[in-house]
């Protein structure tokens, strides 16, 4: 199981085996290189015949579609030659590289709906793509599939103060809604890091969140209604104009599906009146436990922070090095607590929020004075993803979310890995809400090193789970943690999975293989289901 | 959720009897929302025996409570911790259940502002049709592993299967309130509520009805004290505020009451869900408005089909709350498409179809 985000500099690749598609999946990768991700299994001595044969028949099958798809969309709006088709071959997890049989880039409702329905009738596999900033492959193509690309639907159709809601197209990035609402003094409130490039289709499709949603909410909460089409082309609307809409909640459902239930080509979304002041603390602490403490004790006080964020000592060190911050490097643990809203709301919460963080033993605290000061709080913050890249050849993000409470603990096990599997790791948390991203430092040139920290992370993620947390809280499962499902959900609950996708798109062409485990896969990750931070047998010894 | 509770077994029991003989199975918690939705039928499937809170870490936010506890219980321990459910669930009468308040999915007056029932359920124990016990979601915000079935659930009257244990995000009580009145017109109302919408203000709540806007602010005491300056109108004394909210959400009052009579000669009570920029809904009867103008009660006795057809043409749906007939089915009929999703999730969670047969939609 791979988990690896960013910055290969060699350019790596693996296919993925797709638990319904027909053929195994065999991608090119580096010069001449082949590998095939599924654990534990190999391509064997008849790998390359098998691959010829099958290549044969694909190049066949792509003429068919492509064919089929030349009738209904213009012929520029059809990719397919490998040189064309090569930069949709993976999204930012950029590990797992698949070459689709082709990529559509439809224009309207109506050729997205063609499209469709003529990947419908010939079975082919639809992988719908945004800006493919994702992290977890939710957008890895399916080498007997079609790419989707959304990205011309980027008109923002309508901003209504009134309501309070902006009507924008898939494509439209997240980052331009807010800037189409600022002059209504409205903003669009979940700010996924990625939030300059990613789009709203793809937020949607992964439930983004953001360093806002303790306060904010998630996508989910800040979407009222999408609309698209079903798997056969069908247009569908889920959610409402208003508040809510007739029958079971869809939407709920919809968000989140990571593409595989339908195929989002609008979006209503709710706007937030934009808070006129923003303040932040930064707090340092010499323990990790006293700053773990102090998150909790902030909620325990009654407040939600706009921002509650954590980065260790060593990551705060690669930050400084990268911004120039002024960050305590002394602290074994920095908190950012931001508080925004009106000016009296914000003196008074500030006021609040520093009584708790002394009391709960911080070491050092400064309130920023202005809005360049704030910026520069967050600036390490924000930017510890390249600076980890900065001090490592390659890391590995993981994104698993557990009780606030058990966040000492969390840290202390990470320690104790670090010596475990020979390498380092730096944390930065939204800790406001218990979701970790700790950076594992490793090199990829070493296999060694890789397979050591494919080893790190699964056991952060099923640590998490024990915690009673969840294997991904904002990334989504995609490729990446097919293999953690396994561990957080039982087999009944996985097959109920199965059977929503199934309710949507019974043939399961739309982004097959992501997301949901299959039994066989499972089977031979080996490893037990954990339910909600109960073991079963929890008194025996496991080593 | 601890597998082997023997209320939970014999739960399990009950369903794996009716799903054999296919025969339909009522689910029941405090039975006082009886009223909603379509007819009931089937044996009745008691959930009420599945109570207690399981865990409450007030520093997680956090509380995971099994199914037929009662509300008012619930509230009473967030209560004592500073805590609330800031969506404020109508009560209707105090035997309710949590259960009762996910399945029906009902959300209060300050809905508008902090969000729905279904915003705050982050995981739930179920029982589908298979006689399978099964768990979504969990004790944390933010959790995007797999489906969120557990959101699907909210407002699903139960049609997917039995909620048994259900974990909530809670919200620290407001520091401070205040309640405003002013003698407004609807059409003033309503222009005033979609001006103020775009604003940072505290607004938290706002109801009109009959020539007059109350509107509730909440938040810290400085920021309550700020809008309650630049708003104006007429302050409302804390403990008449306190029973006027409280009478709104649990739908206490006359408007919301029908009496025998009233149901004999047709009076219905409807609930009418529009953009909130939509213009005045001119049906005959009497209105009272909510979430900032997003939700229109009507008290009418016109025909099922105009109060949908003035529901469609603001842009929303309506529902039949409160009416002695309801023959034209309680719930604004769906697209086509939609309807076969429907048909197709009640499948895949419920295949022998034993859970309440007919209470959301008649062919469901």
């Amino acid at each position: 199981m791979y988990f690896l985000f960013a910055v290969f500099r060699r350019r790596f690749a693996f296919g993925e085996s797709y638990s319904s598609a027909a053929d195994s999946v065999i991608a090119e990768v580096g010069p001449g290189v082949m590998h095939n991700t599924e654990m534990n299994t190999s391509l064997g001595a008849d790998a390359p015949r098998a691959a010829a044969r099958t290549e044969t028949s694909r190049d066949e099958r792509q003429a068919d579609v492509v064919a089929a798809l030349t009738a209904v969309l213009p012929r520029a709006a059809i990719l397919c030659r490998h040189e064309d088709t090569a930069p949709y071959e993976c999204d930012a997890l950029t590990a797992y590289r698949a070459s689709p049989l082709a990529v559509v880039l439809p224009e309207t409702e109506t050729q997205v709906a063609a499209a469709l329905k003529i990947c419908h009738r010939m079975r082919v596999p639809v992988i719908a793509r945004g800006a493919g900033t994702g992290l977890s492959g939710g957008a890895t193509p399916h080498h007997g599939g079609v790419v989707l690309s959304l990205a011309k639907f980027n008109r923002i159709l309508k901003i209504d103060a009134g309501t309070c809601t902006a009507v924008v197209q898939c494509g439209v990035r997240n980052l331009a809604i807010s800037e189409a609402a600022a002059p209504y003094g409205l903003y669009y409130a979940p700010d996924p890091s990625s939030q300059i490039a990613c789009t709203i289709g793809g937020n949607v499709a992964e439930n983004s969140g953001g360093v806002h949603c303790l306060k904010y909410g998630l996508t989910l909460h800040n979407v009222q209604r999408v609309r698209g089409f079903m798997v056969d082309g069908e247009p569908v609307e889920f959610g409402s104009g208003g508040l809510d809409a007739a029958g079971l909640d869809l939407l709920s459902v919809v968000v989140g599906s990571e593409g595989m239930l339908a195929v989002t080509t609008e979006v209503t979304v709710k706007l937030t009146p934009k808070p006129q002041l923003a303040r932040c603390i930064m707090a340092s602490f010499s323990d990790i436990e006293s700053a773990g403490a102090a998150v909790a004790s902030v909620i325990a006080h009654g407040i939600i922070p706009a921002g509650l964020e954590l980065m260790d000592k060593a990551m705060t060190a690669a930050v400084e090095a990268f911004v120039h911050a002024d960050y305590d490097l002394d602290a074994a643990a920095i908190l950012l607590c931001e508080s925004d809203g009106t000016p009296e709301e914000v003196a008074e919460e500030i006021v609040r929020m520093e009584e708790v963080l002394v009391a709960a033993g911080a070491s050092r605290i400064e309130v920023s004075i202005d809005e360049a000061q704030r910026l520069k709080f967050w600036s390490g913050r924000k930017n510890a993803f390249p600076a980890s890249g900065g001090i490592s050849p390659d890391y590995m993000c993981m994104d698993s979310t557990i009780p606030r409470r058990r966040l000492a603990e969390m840290l202390r096990a990470i320690e104790q890995m670090q010596g475990k599997y020979g390498l380092r790791c730096v944390n930065v948390f939204h800790a406001g809400d218990g979701n970790l991203h700790p950076l594992i430092l490793f090199d990829a040139e070493d296999p060694e090193e890789m397979r050591r920290c494919e080893l790190f992370g699964a056991d952060i993620l099923e640590t998490s789970v024990r915690l009673g947390g969840t294997v991904t809280g904002e990334h989504g499962v995609g490729v990446e943690k097919l293999n953690s499902m396994c561990v957080q959900f039982s087999p009944p609950e996985r097959a109920q999975f199965m059977a929503v996708k199934r309710a949507f798109d019974p043939l399961e062409l739309l982004n097959p293989g992501k997301v949901i485990p299959t039994l066989h896969r499972c089977a031979e990750y080996g490893k037990m289901h954990v339910h909600r931070g109960m073991l079963p047998f929890p008194d025996l010894p496991r080593f | 959720m601890d597998q082997g509770d023997p209320v939970l077994v014999r739960l399990v029991d009950q369903v794996n009897h009716a799903r054999s003989h296919r025969s339909p199975l009522d689910i029941r918690g405090g039975g006082t929302k009886a009223f909603y939705g379509g007819p009931r039928k089937g044996e009745p499937l008691d959930v009420s025996g599945l109570s207690g809170i399981s865990s409450y870490e007030p520093t997680e936010l956090v509380v995971t409570v099994r199914a037929g506890s009662l509300l008012c219980e619930l509230e009473a321990a967030l209560d004592e911790q500073g805590q609330c459910l800031p969506f404020e669930p109508p009560r209707f009468s105090p035997g309710g259940t949590v259960g009762g308040m996910v399945a029906a999915g009902l959300s209060g007056p300050a809905r508008a502002s902090v969000g729905t029932v279904r915003d705050h359920v982050l995981g739930v124990t179920m029982l589908n049709g298979r006689g399978e016990v099964l768990t979504f979601g969990g004790q944390v915000a933010k959790n995007v592993a797999g489906y969120d079935v557990s959101r699907l659930v909210v407002g699903s009257l139960g049609i997917l299967g039995v909620i048994c244990e259900v974990s909530l995000k809670v919200l620290p009580m407001h520091r401070a309130t205040a309640t405003l009145c002013f003698d407004w017109d609807e059409n003033q109302a309503l222009e005033q509520l979609n001006l103020w919408a775009s604003q940072p203000l505290a607004v938290n709540a706002s109801a009109w009805h009959d020539g007059r806007l109350h509107v509730r602010l909440a938040g810290a005491a400085a920021a309550v004290n700020a809008a309650c300056d630049r708003l104006g109108g007429a302050a409302v004394a804390p403990d008449a505020a306190l029973s006027w909210w409280r009478s709104l959400r649990d739908q206490s009052g006359d408007f919301f009451s029908l009496s025998d009579a009233d149901l004999a000669r047709g009076d219905c009570l409807w609930r009418l869900s529009v953009p909130a920029t939509a213009a005045p809904v001119g049906l005959p009867g009497r209105q009272f408005i909510e979430w900032h103008g997003a939700e229109r009660w009507w008290r009418t006795t016109v025909e099922p089909r105009e109060v949908r057809a003035a529901a469609a043409l603001a842009g929303g749906h309506a529902t039949l709350i409160r009416g002695a007939d309801r023959s034209a089915g309680v719930f604004t009929p769906l697209s086509d498409v939609l309807m076969r999703i429907h048909h197709e999730l009640k499948q895949a969670f419920d295949p022998e179809c034993v859970f309440n047969p007919g209470r959301m939609y008649a062919e469901l």
